[in-house]
C-alpha cells in the first residue's frame, strides 16, 4: 500500500493533464513541498486525458479558450509533443458556409491562420474524402495531435526535477477536512486518503470527472456533468498503413453531422457528437476494478452511434469500406461538461482549496499555467473570468441544472451557435415582482445569471411604424436573430420622453462595520471616502491591474456601503469583496440580491414623472447626479413606498435607479408605468440598457471592453488624480498611467452596411478592425483588434462598434474596415477616449 | 453448401472485479457492458469460415430478452447472414431448457427448408459455465457432438473438429449432422468493418417464442468468492532487480531455464 507524506504546501489531486500540468507550473512558480496524489496507476491513471482524441483545433469564438488553446499548443511544442496536421472544418451547407465564414472573423480577431477552401482543395490533402458530401472548408493549417499523456509524463518529471514533488499513485481520496473562520468562512486543512493523510493548507482539484465527488467531500458544489463522447477506431486501413507516424493527414470535422474522422496510425478514429447526450453521475463512474478498460472508457452503445457511422462512411467510402479495415475499439468515452461550456477554474468558497476541472486536452497545459499564476499570484496573464468556478450562481450549481444544460448543449457541441441564443432548458429560475406585469406586456426574456429579463417588449411594437426607419430595420435573418426594432423604438422614446427598466438581476451587497470603507478603499480605485448619500461608479483591479470588474458603490452610512454590480459577474464580485473582509469578522458583507429590486427610469421626462410620485425634492439642486437617498413614492395602490434612489445613468439620460424590497417592487414599477404613460415613458427592456443606451454613450461592460487583460489607461477610464489611499492594483496602475499605452479603445461607426449582394449588414460583435484595404493591425500586446461590443445607435442613427486599436491608429476620423462574413464594410474612428459620440457633454444626465 | 447455426448467449463483458446484480441473479453490466463469450466469438468466425468455403450462409441464434439481439446483430456484422431470437428471459433458462429450444430451432429451419448441417456452440457461457447446452442439443436432436475443440472444417458430408489439450493434440472426424462446442484459441475472431455493420442492421431477425416453460435445473443465485488478497512483492529497483526479474519469469515458464 503507497503511503502518503504527512503534510504538503500543496496537494494537487489528479494526474491527468490538468494536474501534471498543474505541478510544472506550481513548482516552476516556487512553490515547495508539492504531493501530487491520485487513485490510478501511472502515467495513465484511468481518467479522461487516458482515452482523450489528443487534437487540436485552434479557433474559437471565445478569446478565453483560444487564447489557453493557444497557450497549450506552445506548451507542447515546446515538450516535442505536437504534431501538426492541419485541419479541415467541411460544411455541407450553406448555413454551415456562413458559420465558417464567422469562423473566419474569429481566426483573424485571435491572429490564427486559416483559410475557406473548395472542396478539391481538400481532396488534393485528404484524396480518400468524397468530394460531392461538401461544399466548402475551413482550412487550418496549425490544427495537429497531441501526446497528452507524454506531455503529462515530461510536466511531472520537469516536477521532480526540481525536488520538491511528490507523487504518489494508487491512493484514494477519502475526505477533505475544513475548519471554520471568521464570519462564515472554512478553509481546508487536510486530505484524507487509503494511503494516510496529508496536512495541506492549499488543495486543487484537478480530478476531471471525478471532481464533483471531491467538491462534495468539502462541501463545496463543482457543477460538472461526466457525459459520454462516442469514438471508434476503423483499421488497418490500407490508404493509412503507407504512411509514417501517427498522422499524415490533415483531421477532417464533419460540421453538420458532427463528427470527426482523424488518423491514428493506420486506423481512422471517428468521433461522435450527434448521439443522444448520454450523462452520468460521478458517483456511477467504475472503479479500475470494475471497469474493462478503464473508468472513462464506457461499454460502447452501438445503437447511439449507428446513424454517425453511415455519414462518416458516405464521406470516405473508400477508405472505411478498406478491405480488412475493422472496428477495432469501440468506447462510450466520458469527459466534463458544464451548464456554460466553461472550464470550472480557481479558489471555491473554502479557502484554500482550488478547482480546475471540466478542461480539455486542448486547454490543459495553458489552464495549468493559469491557475498556478493565479495560485501564485492572485491573478493569470491570460483572463480566465469566464471560467471562474466564483461565478455560478446557487441555481447553478444544482446538478439539475447542469443536466438539463449539457442535455441541450451537447448536441451543440459541433453547433451553429448565435452569440445571442439562448437555452431552453431549466429556465424561470428567478423572476422578477414585474414578471406577470412584463409577461402582459409580451416581454421577450433573455436569461442573465439565472433572471428572466425583458430584452423588450411586444408591447412597444405600435412605436415602430411612429418612429419608421429610425429603428434601423436588419434584413438579413442572422442579424436580426435574437433581436428586435423593437429595442431601438424604446431607445429612441426613452430619448425623446422616458424609459422603465427592469433591474432585478443586479447583484447587490452591504459591507456593514468599523472597517467597512477600509474594504472599499483598499478593493476601489476610485476615492470612497465620501459623503454618504454620494454614488461612485468605479473600476475594481487585480495586483497586475487589469480588470476584475467595474462597478456602482453607494456610501448609505459612516460604516455603511453598498455594492452593486451586474448578475452575470455578481458572484465573483461578491467573493472579491468577501475575500478582502478583515479576519476580525467585524465588519461584514450581507447579499441583498434575493430582497432588493432595483427599476430604473430614464430619459428627459423622468423627473417629471418622478415629482409626479414624491413630495420629496428630486430637483438637480436638491438631488444632485451621483447622489442616493431614500424618498418616499406613492405606491399604485394608493399607499406609500420607502425607496432608495440613486441617481446615476447607464443610458446617458437623466433618471435613477430605484432600489425597493422585493415585495414592493411590482407595486413601484406599476406606479412608474402609470405615472409615466401620459408623459409617454414606455417599459423598456434589457436590449436599451445593455447595449444601444451605452453603446452611444460609449460606456464600457465588463466581460466584452473590460477583463484582466485591459488596463483603466488603455480602456480611456482614467481620471486626472489617483487617490492617496492605497488600494489593490494602485502600483500597477500608477506604472501603466506613466506608459504609453498599447492599445486604445476607439468607438467606431460603420459608414456602409450593404454587402455585395446589395443585403445590409449589421455586425454583432467579435468581427476583425482591418485596415481599409484589409490589411492586418497589430497592437503593442501584438494582438488584432476586434469588435468588443456592436450594436445600433439609433439616435445617431448609426451602428456602432467598440474595439482596441493600435495607439496610431487611434485618431478620430480615421478609416478602416470591418471584416464581417468575409466582406468589409468602412468604419470611422468616432472616438478614442471615453468620450460619448451622443452628448459629449454629457447634459442631458443633468 | 454447409448452413452453420451458431448459438450465442448475452453475457457481461470481462473485469477485474465482478459486479453481481442486487438479486443476484446475474452479473451486472453496467460498467463492464455486454457481449458474447470469447468461445462464442471463435465459434462465430468458424461458421462465418465454413459457410465461406463452400458457398454456403451462417445463422446465429440466441435465447434472451431484448437486449440480446445486439448479439446477433454482431454476429452479423461480421458475417452471419441471418439471425434468430428466441424471446425469453435466459437466466431463467437452465441449459436443459436452453438445449430444447435450440433443437426447435434447428427442426423448425429444416422444416422450413433451410436444414443446418452443423450446430456450433462455444463450450461454455462466460457467465454460468455450465459446459451443457451443447451435449444436450446433441441428445436432443440425436446427433455425433464434440466438445471442446478450437478449429473446424467442412468436407464430402464430414466434419473435422481439432484441438488441443495438456497431453496433445486431438482430431475428430464427425458425419454430418453434427454438433461440435468450440474453445478460443484456434482462430482470431474478426471485428466488424463499417459495411458490414451497416449491412448487419437492415438484417430481419427472426423473432420466436420458446416452445414451453423452463422446466429442469435453474440457478439459484451467484454468490461472490471472498476477494482474494493480492499480495504485491517488489522485486527491487532499477538494474539491480534484473535477475530477480528473470528468475520469476522462469518460473512462470515465460523464459526457459
Amino acid at each position: 500500500m503507497a503511503e502518503v507524506p504527512a503534510t504538503a504546501d500543496v496537494v494537487v489531486i489528479g494526474a491527468g493533464i490538468v494536474g501534471n500540468s498543474l505541478v510544472h507550473h506550481l513548482t516552476r512558480l516556487g512553490w515547495k513541498n508539492v504531493v501530487q496524489i491520485d487513485k490510478g496507476a501511472l502515467p495513465n491513471p484511468g481518467g479522461s486525458t487516458g482515452h482523450a482524441s489528443n487534437f487540436i483545433f485552434t479557433v474559437d469564438h471565445s478569446r478565453e479558450i483560444t487564447d489557453l488553446t493557444l497557450d497549450s499548443v506552445a506548451q507542447y511544442q515546446e515538450m516535442g509533443v505536437f504534431t501538426q496536421s492541419g485541419g479541415f472544418e467541411i460544411a455541407r451547407t450553406e448555413e454551415r458556409m456562413e458559420e465558417l465564414r464567422r469562423r473566419m472573423s474569429s481566426a483573424r480577431a485571435w491572429g490564427i491562420e486559416a483559410e475557406l477552401v473548395s472542396p478539391s482543395f481538400v481532396k488534393e490533402k485528404v484524396p480518400f474524402i468524397e468530394e460531392d458530401q461538401f461544399i466548402g472548408a475551413f482550412w487550418t493549417p496549425g490544427v495537429g495531435v497531441v501526446d497528452s499523456l507524454r506531455a503529462g509524463t515530461i510536466m511531472r518529471e520537469r516536477a521532480l526535477a526540481t525536488g520538491e514533488l511528490t507523487v504518489v499513485p494508487t491512493v484514494e481520496v477519502t475526505g477533505l477536512d475544513t475548519e471554520d473562520g471568521p464570519h462564515g468562512t472554512r478553509r481546508i486543512t487536510r486530505v484524507r486518503t487509503t494511503g494516510g493523510d496529508i496536512e495541506a493548507g492549499t488543495v486543487v482539484i484537478a480530478a476531471g470527472v471525478w471532481s464533483p465527488k471531491l467538491g462534495d467531500m468539502a462541501g463545496i458544489g463543482i457543477p460538472l456533468t461526466p457525459a459520454v463522447h462516442q469514438m471508434i477506431s476503423v483499421g488497418p486501413c490500407p490508404q493509412l498503413a503507407e504512411t509514417d507516424g501517427e498522422i499524415s493527414f490533415p483531421i477532417v470535422r464533419d460540421m453538420d453531422t458532427f463528427c470527426y474522422e482523424r488518423q491514428h496510425g493506420a486506423d481512422m478514429e471517428v468521433g461522435s457528437y450527434a448521439h443522444r447526450a448520454i450523462l452520468h453521475e460521478p458517483e456511477d463512474i467504475p472503479s479500475i476494478d470494475q471497469a474493462k478498460l478503464s473508468p472513462t472508457e464506457m461499454p460502447f452503445t452501438e445503437d447511439d452511434f449507428d446513424p454517425q457511422l453511415e455519414q462518416a462512411y458516405e464521406l470516405m467510402p473508400e477508405l472505411l469500406g478498406a478491405e480488412g479495415a475493422e472496428m477495432r475499439y469501440a468506447i462510450n468515452g466520458l469527459l466534463s461538461l458544464t451548464c456554460d461550456g466553461n472550464p470550472i477554474l480557481g479558489e471555491s468558497e473554502v479557502a484554500g482549496l482550488w478547482t480546475a476541472s471540466a478542461v480539455w486536452i486542448k486547454e490543459g497545459p495553458g489552464v495549468g499555467r493559469a491557475v498556478a499564476e493565479w495560485m501564485t499570484h492572485g491573478h493569470s496573464e491570460i483572463d480566465v473570468h469566464h471560467s471562474d468556478i466564483a461565478r455560478f450562481h446557487t441555481h447553478q450549481k444544482r446538478r439539475e441544472h447542469t443536466r438539463l444544460r449539457t442535455t441541450e448543449s451537447f448536441i451543440k457541441t459541433y453547433g451553429i451557435i448565435h452569440p445571442s441564443e439562448q437555452y431552453e432548458s431549466d429556465r424561470d429560475q428567478r423572476l422578477s415582482p414585474m414578471h406577470g406585469s412584463q409577461q402582459k406586456l409580451g416581454a421577450v426574456f433573455f436569461e442573465t445569471a439565472g433572471w428572466e429579463r425583458p430584452f423588450w417588449y411586444e408591447s412597444n411594437a405600435s412605436l415602430l411604424e411612429h418612429y419608421g426607419d429610425a429603428v434601423m430595420p436588419r434584413e438579413h435573418e442572422w442579424d436580426a436573430r435574437w433581436w428586435s426594432p423593437i429595442i431601438n423604438a424604446e431607445h429612441l422614446r426613452m430619448r425623446e420622453a422616458a424609459a422603465v427598466i427592469d433591474l432585478s438581476a443586479f447583484c447587490i451587497f452591504d459591507i456593514e462595520g468599523p472597517e467597512a470603507l477600509d474594504v472599499v478603499q483598499g478593493t476601489c480605485v476610485a476615492q470612497c471616502d465620501v459623503a454618504v448619500g454620494k454614488v461612485i461608479y468605479t473600476p475594481v483591479l487585480d495586483a497586475k491591474g487589469g480588470f476584475r470588474s467595474d462597478l456602482t458603490v453607494m456610501r448609505l452610512g459612516d460604516d455603511h456601503f453598498r455594492v452593486v454590480t451586474g448578475g452575470a459577474h455578481g458572484m465573483a464580485d461578491r467573493a472579491w469583496f468577501a475575500g478582502h473582509l478583515p479576519e476580525s469578522g467585524s465588519t461584514t458583507l450581507t447579499d441583498r440580491t434575493d430582497d432588493t429590486s432595483t427599476i430604473g427610469i430614464w430619459g428627459p421626462r423622468a423627473r417629471d414623472i418622478l415629482s409626479s410620485l414624491t413630495a420629496d425634492d428630486v430637483s438637480d439642486a436638491g438631488f444632485g447626479f451621483l447622489s442616493c437617498r431614500e424618498i418616499t413614492v406613492a405606491s399604485s395602490t394608493g399607499g406609500e413606498l420607502t425607496v432608495l434612489a440613486s441617481r446615476i445613468s447607464y443610458v446617458g439620460e437623466l433618471g435613477w435607479e430605484l432600489y425597493v424590497p422585493m415585495s414592493q417592487a411590482a407595486d413601484l414599477w406599476e406606479a412608474l408605468l402609470d405615472a409615466g404613460a401620459p408623459h409617454g415613458a414606455v417599459p423598456a427592456g434589457i436590449g436599451v440598457y445593455g447595449t444601444t443606451g451605452r453603446l452611444e454613450k460609449g460606456y464600457r461592460a465588463y466581460g466584452a471592453e473590460l477583463d484582466g487583460e485591459r488596463s483603466i489607461v488603455e480602456a480611456g477610464m482614467q481620471r486626472p488624480k489617483v487617490k492617496a489611499a492605497d488600494f489593490v492594483g494602485k502600483e500597477a496602475y500608477l506604472a501603466q498611467r506613466d506608459a504609453a499605452p498599447q492599445a486604445v479603445l476607439c468607438t467606431l461607426t460603420v459608414d456602409d452596411h450593404t454587402s455585395a449582394s446589395g443585403t445590409k449588414r449589421y455586425m454583432l460583435g467579435g468581427e476583425p478592425i482591418l485596415t481599409r484595404d484589409g490589411g492586418t493591425l497589430t497592437d503593442g500586446h501584438g494582438h488584432h483588434p476586434y469588435v468588443t461590443s456592436a450594436g445600433s445607435a439609433p439616435s445617431l442613427g448609426t451602428h456602432v462598434l467598440l474595439a482596441y486599436l493600435p495607439p496610431d491608429q487611434a485618431t478620430i476620423g480615421n478609416e478602416l474596415a470591418v471584416s464581417y462574413m468575409e466582406e468589409l464594410y468602412p468604419v470611422t474612428v468616432g472616438s478614442v477616449d471615453a468620450t460619448p459620440l451622443l452628448d459629449p457633454m454629457n447634459e442631458r444626465i443633468r | 453448401m454447409t448452413n452453420p447455426l451458431v448459438c450465442v448467449k448475452r453475457v457481461v463483458d470481462s473485469s477485474s472485479e465482478v459486479v453481481l446484480t442486487e438479486d443476484g441473479q446475474g452479473v451486472d453490466g453496467r460498467f463492464a457492458g455486454f457481449t458474447m463469450s470469447a468461445h462464442e466469438e471463435c465459434a462465430v468466425e468458424l461458421a462465418v469460415q465454413v459457410a465461406a468455403a463452400d458457398g454456403g450462409s451462417a445463422t446465429v441464434v440466441t435465447l434472451g430478452d431484448a437486449d440480446a439481439v445486439e448479439q446477433l446483430r454482431a454476429a452479423l456484422a461480421v458475417g452471419c447472414a441471418a439471425a434468430t431470437h428466441v424471446v425469453a428471459e435466459s437466466a431463467t433458462f437452465g441449459p436443459a431448457d436452453v438445449a430444447r429450444e435450440l433443437a426447435a430451432v434447428v427442426r423448425d429451419h429444416e422444416a422450413a427448408g433451410t436444414p443446418h448441417e452443423l450446430v456450433l456452440l462455444g463450450n461454455d457461457a462466460a457467465d454460468s459455465g455450465d459446459f451443457q447446452v451443447g451435449i444436450r442439443l446433441a441428445y436432443e436432436l440425436g446427433w455425433p457432438v464434440v466438445n471442446g475443440v478450437s478449429s473446424v472444417s467442412v468436407s464430402d458430408g464430414e466434419v473435422t473438429a481439432s484441438g488441443s489439450g495438456p497431453d496433445g493434440h486431438e482430431t475428430f472426424r464427425l458425419p454430418l449432422p453434427a454438433v461440435v462446442t468450440i474453445l478460443e484459441g484456434g482462430v482470431a475472431p474478426r471485428y466488424p468493418t463499417v459495411p458490414g455493420r451497416m449491412k448487419a442492421k437492415k438484417v430481419p431477425i427472426e423473432e420466436r417464442q420458446t416452445t414451453g416453460s423452463p422446466v429442469g435445473p435453474s440457478r439459484v443465485r451467484l454468490v461472490l468468492p471472498p476477494p482474494s488478497s493480492s499480495n504485491v512483492e517488489v522485486l527491487g529497483q532499477g538494474a539491480a532487480a534484473a535477475p530477480a526479474v528473470v528468475d520469476l519469469f522462469e518460473r512462470l515458464g515465460v523464459l526457459s531455464r
